[in-house]
């Protein structure tokens, strides 16, 4: 259990918790660690997700559909700590959901289902001080995300209240946009690691296997989620799984070197 | 160098947070946008300490804008009511047609000092996005505005003028393609050009500073109505009426008096066409407390915290979610805050431009409408003012259709 990365560079996998149901997120997400991924991130789907691009909104919006809700997400986490006890496992959502389900609550049961750590889109450092204490009672990891924009104060404040990892967001944008990797990422990484020697993962735009060994050179991890999610949105529920377990070997991780 | 946070005790943080009313408001946003925010703060502190900054500002909102506005005695809507008298501050007579335009040329002119040569805006009824486009057309600035889909059917004549302006109007059918889905493809833009553009955001709403930044900014409302009410009548009015989306006009009209114990201070929100979450824009008796689009107020939504549609017959009432300020305004009783539905509202246009033959904005109609529900039964030495925000033109063919015109 909590978050590892055993080879360089690790894997973050964020998927939208029911999209497009809570069964096929499951077993995606079981496939997926299984194929080389060293955390999930479960998405908590809002009705208003304005850090994401379009791929995540549409899954967001086949979840809500489907009536997919915060306890549902936190009962899918307790089947995959269940079915993966070494996997990373993070709650990753916009603020107000947990607000409404009540913060103390949602520590409480996302600690029970044995999350490891929470990841909250719109909560920055200065909002974040009941947050951090309910987070630090349950010992779960809050992961808070860093932007090559964020001057080295605020850079400071996000590595020294971040725990499990350090998300460092590839450059200014929402989530999905499928280019090449900036210089911002490597700069923002760098600067960084002044403040902490927590690893520091890499999003926002990462999508193939170059842009994996890419991030390897400079950062602990990489995350993958738009890409994924649209994979998943191309398949039929009973083809995804297997199709993300091949998009991620085909990331050639050196964990998926190894497990062969 | 200073920490971004002064102290390990979480209890100390959570008391130095920014841009706070009462409980609400604060920052709730990407992290991508804070030194954005940041800065703006700061440029913001200091165009307001800039003799020269306040200087241009007042004489574009004298010569361009068409400042002060008169406030109008509506005699013979009080004489028909029978009750308090009721005046109208003319805010439908600005420039572009609503009290938009006081915000828009304030920030544009705070965007053009910061060197930001792109402006992006969202819009719901469309006027402030007119005014955006305006103000842009007059500085020379590059402007996109974001519109939802049913807006932009609804509110057509603006659509038009907005590009006759030079304007890009963009189009969004993500979610309720309104008001709230056109400020998350704003920010979804100011995220992701966040080094080149300005955000010129449009109601007392979002992350800090833009409440407080708003609310000055449409202040010069309520500073003309005090002094012009107590011109005319020697004493200050027994309640300030307005209408209340986002909010930028109301607390442009309620905030000089908010000192002023004995002047009550009514905002009229969205009743909508049903008590049904889905059906109105009622925050203050349908929400509570949430976080939406970087602000912590009242908010409509489910049992699981997603946000709840909203109706209004008005696009610009049609939000859901309202400015932090008027959150604590409701909650320490310093405000009231009523509504009055699509019905009424309809009612208080037709009688307002057949009695006194001034065509009101149909955000503005209901609190004509609240004018017109409550004046009956008030003594004839009280007095009403009712901050009519916009004027109507826009809304026609909403009337046309509505009214059999």
């Amino acid at each position: 259990m909590a978050i590892h990365f055993d080879h360089k560079p690790g894997l973050v996998v964020y998927l939208t918790a029911g999209d497009p149901s809570l069964e096929a997120t499951r077993a995606i997400a079981l496939e997926a660690i299984d194929a080389g991924a060293d955390v999930i991130e479960l998405g908590v789907p809002f009705s208003d997700p304005l850090a994401d691009g379009p791929v995540i909104q549409r899954a967001s919006e086949r979840a809500l559909a489907r009536g997919t809700r915060l306890k549902d997400v936190l009962g899918l986490a307790r089947e995959i700590r269940a079915a993966r006890p070494s996997a990373g496992l993070v709650i990753f959502s916009y603020f107000n959901p947990i607000l409404h389900y009540g913060l103390a609550r949602f520590a409480d049961d996302a600690a029970a289902a044995g999350a490891d750590g929470v990841l909250v889109t719109d909560i920055i450092v200065e909002e974040a001080g009941e947050y951090l204490a309910e987070m630090e009672r349950v010992g779960l990891a809050p992961i808070f995300l860093a932007a090559p924009t964020s001057p080295d104060d605020r850079l400071e404040a996000i590595a020294t209240h971040s725990r499990g990892f350090v998300y460092a967001i590839s450059r200014t944008s929402i989530t999905g946009k499928q280019q090449s990797l900036t210089t911002d990422a490597a700069a923002l990484v760098a600067r960084i690691r002044r403040w902490t020697t927590l690893p520091v993962a890499v999003g926002f735009g990462i999508s193939n296997a170059e842009h994996v060994a890419q991030v390897a050179e400079f950062a602990d991890a990489a995350v993958i989620g738009s890409a994924i999610v649209e994979l998943i949105e191309r398949s039929t529920p009973e083809a995804s799984p297997g199709a993300v377990a091949r998009f991620i070997k085909g990331l050639h991780l050196p964990q998926a070197e190894l497990a062969r | 160098m200073s920490s971004v946070i002064n102290s390990a005790e979480h209890s100390a943080v959570a008391e130095s947070r920014p841009g706070r009313f009462g409980i609400y408001g604060g920052r709730y946003v990407p992290e991508t946008l804070m030194a954005a925010l940041v800065e703006l703060e700061h440029e913001y502190e200091a165009a307001k300490n800039d003799p020269a900054f306040q200087a241009e500002l007042a004489g574009l909102l004298k010569d361009f804008a068409g400042r002060p506005t008169p406030l109008y005695f509506a005699k013979r809507l009080t004489e028909q009511l029978g009750g308090a008298k009721i005046y109208l501050k003319r805010e439908d007579l600005l420039h572009t047609g609503a009290h938009k335009i006081n915000n828009a040329l304030g920030q544009a002119l705070l965007a053009r000092r910061m060197g930001k040569k792109r402006i992006i805006a969202e819009t719901g009824a469309g006027q402030h996005g007119v005014a955006t486009a305006t103000v842009c057309a007059l500085l020379g600035l590059e402007c996109v505005i974001y519109m939802g889909d049913v807006d932009m059917e609804r509110q057509e004549l603006n659509v038009l003028r907005m590009r006759l302006l030079g304007a890009e109007v963009r189009g969004v059918s993500s979610g309720s393609k309104t008001l709230k889905d056109a400020i998350s493809e704003a920010m979804r833009d100011w995220v992701t050009n966040v080094r080149t553009t300005y955000y010129l955001l449009g109601s007392a709403l979002g992350a800090h500073p833009y409440p407080t930044m708003v609310r000055d900014f449409h202040r010069v409302i309520s500073i003309e109505m005090k002094q012009q009410i107590l011109e005319k009548e020697g004493r200050l009015p027994t309640a300030v009426i307005a209408c209340v989306g986002g909010g930028s006009n109301a607390i442009g009209a309620f905030y000089e008096f908010i000192p002023e114990r004995a002047v009550r201070l009514i905002g009229v929100e969205a009743g909508g066409r049903g008590k049904a979450l889905g059906e109105h824009a009622a925050r203050f008796s349908g929400g509570s407390p949430g976080v939406l689009q970087g602000t912590f107020s009242y908010v409509l939504q489910d049992e699981d915290g997603q946000i709840a549609a909203t109706h209004s017959v008005s696009a610009g009432l049609d939000y859901a979610s309202i400015g932090p300020e008027h959150a604590a305004l409701h909650d320490s009783g310093r405000a009231e805050y009523v509504s009055q539905d699509d019905a009424a509202t309809l009612d208080a246009v037709v009688r307002l431009a057949r009695t006194e033959g001034i065509l009101p904005a149909l955000e503005s109609a209901h609190a004509v409408a609240e004018a017109l529900r409550i004046a009956p039964a008030m003594p004839a030495h009280d007095i009403l003012v009712v901050n009519l925000s916009g004027r109507g033109d826009k809304d026609m063919g909403i009337l046309a259709r509505e009214l059999k015109l």
